[in-house]
């Protein structure tokens, strides 16, 4: 019996391991527009970027921020089965953020040997985990999903300072193939060095091979990225650190991922 | 009774008295190991091809085959792309004495079994097909002549998802 409930434990941690792999992503129907217009977004989470396969993402947390930084309600918001989807009306000119914005905190402990898992805000841990539970681990995560896009001549974006962030040097609606394009990665508004960025142009159906780039960021928090090719890439950046704003927690779990769409010449 | 059902498979091979019984293949295919954050075994697809690359017979089937729910182990199966054109599709799984688990990194030998009894004089290939989740897709292809004239062994080296596929043939 016993060894039957840790068997099921770890099929549970495997499981909880492997839906990791399943990346969140936004993909917008245009970034570089002349006029002002409706663009639609869909936002999924599956194994390969932009490839509706697995579970919409869930949009709740979702923010739209015009250029002049007033908020943008979106329009004809779905939850689809594979993929929500929405529309944004862009009446201004520059650029507008789209923004997922998460954190929470997990928390592994045990009851009689066995093994609890909890997942939820900051406030909710105090009130449902036991602040002395046996084999107590809580870890905080914090995540930002976006993207951008542009009407006219794209204006400049602002760090929020929290959290794990790119800031443009290039900015993020001005890519092309064959250039080379710099970001700076800041964490809570300060360079974030050694932060293993990953980079995965979309379509991915259509070669054998995944082709991923990898960089890490300078001590300066920089990678230059040099586009081979155009297309929709997905940028994903993680990284661990212990400045945590839960007492109980040890480390802090930070993640970062954009949608950068990079133009032919 | 033990002795005479031994006797039995030479019986029959000298009763028959055609290569096609008494010749036989081993296949051997390696599973590399790759520094990835997130490795997920590979599913596998081997078969037999014609010459016109049709599938002659199936040799492996390795998926996730007792995954269940909303995502089962079949969900994935159309990403071994070549397999399912070329007949996965018309199949129903899993296939008895092909299906099997997803395998570890490492050699892997193939169970041939009496897949090849029937398999008529010509010229095939031993084809693997892998696909990883997260990671890429290949097909690695052994051509060989049927049944054997001498013992070889033949070998292809895969590039991203398979190692070395070898085959060798005892006339």
């Amino acid at each position: 019996m016993t060894r039957t409930l840790t068997l099921l434990a770890a099929v549970l941690l495997a499981a909880t391991q492997a839906a990791h792999a399943h990346s969140p992503w936004l993909l917008p129907s245009s970034t570089v527009l002349a006029s002002p217009q409706f663009v639609t977004v869909d936002a999924g989470a599956s194994t390969k970027p932009f490839i509706a396969d697995h579970r919409a993402m869930p949009i709740d947390q979702l923010a739209i921020v015009a250029p002049d930084g007033s908020k943008v309600q979106p329009a004809n918001l779905t939850k689809g089965e594979l993929r929500s989807t929405f529309d944004v009306k862009l009446e201004q000119k520059g650029t507008y953020r789209m923004e997922v914005l998460r954190s929470g905190v997990r928390a592994n402990w045990k009851v009689d040997g066995q093994p609890k898992r909890w997942m939820g805000t900051a406030e909710a841990f105090a009130k449902e985990v036991p602040a002395d539970a046996a084999d107590l681990q809580v870890s905080e995560s914090a995540s930002r999903l976006e993207t951008f896009v542009t009407v006219g001549a794209p204006s400049a974006l602002k760090p929020s300072g929290k959290g794990l962030e790119l800031v443009p040097v290039t900015h993020p609606n001005d890519l092309v193939e064959g250039e080379n394009a710099t970001f700076q990665f800041l964490v809570d508004g300060k360079p974030a060095e050694g932060v293993e960025i990953e980079l995965i142009r979309g379509q991915t159906r259509y070669r054998n091979q995944l082709d991923e780039q990898k960089l890490t960021t300078g001590k300066d928090g920089k990678i230059t990225v040099k586009w081979a090719q155009a297309g929709m890439y997905w940028l994903g950046a993680e990284l661990k650190d212990n400045k945590v704003t839960v007492k109980a927690a040890k480390e802090r779990n930070l993640s970062y991922t954009a949608t950068l769409e990079v133009l032919p010449q | 009774m033990r002795k005479s059902i031994a006797l039995l498979p030479g019986l029959i091979g000298t009763a028959f008295g055609g290569h096609a019984i008494a010749a036989d293949m081993n296949v051997k295919l390696e599973i590399p190991r790759l520094t990835v954050a997130e490795y997920h075994r590979p599913y596998v697809a081997a078969w037999i091809e014609r010459a016109d690359q049709s599938i002659a017979t199936n040799l492996a089937l390795w998926y996730d085959v007792n995954k269940k729910g909303a995502e089962p182990g079949t969900k994935w199966l159309q990403d071994l792309r070549q397999w399912w054109r070329k007949g996965g599709r018309d199949l129903q799984v899993p296939l008895d004495g092909v299906s099997g688990a997803t395998r570890p990194v490492g050699e892997h030998a193939l169970s041939i079994g009496d897949k090849l009894a029937k398999l008529p004089a010509g010229e095939y290939a031993v084809a693997v097909e892998a696909a990883r989740e997260g990671g890429g897709r290949e097909v690695v292809r052994v051509p060989f002549s049927w049944p054997p004239k001498k013992a070889d062994t033949a070998k292809a080296q895969g590039q991203h998802e398979l190692g070395t596929v070898s085959v060798e043939l005892k006339p």
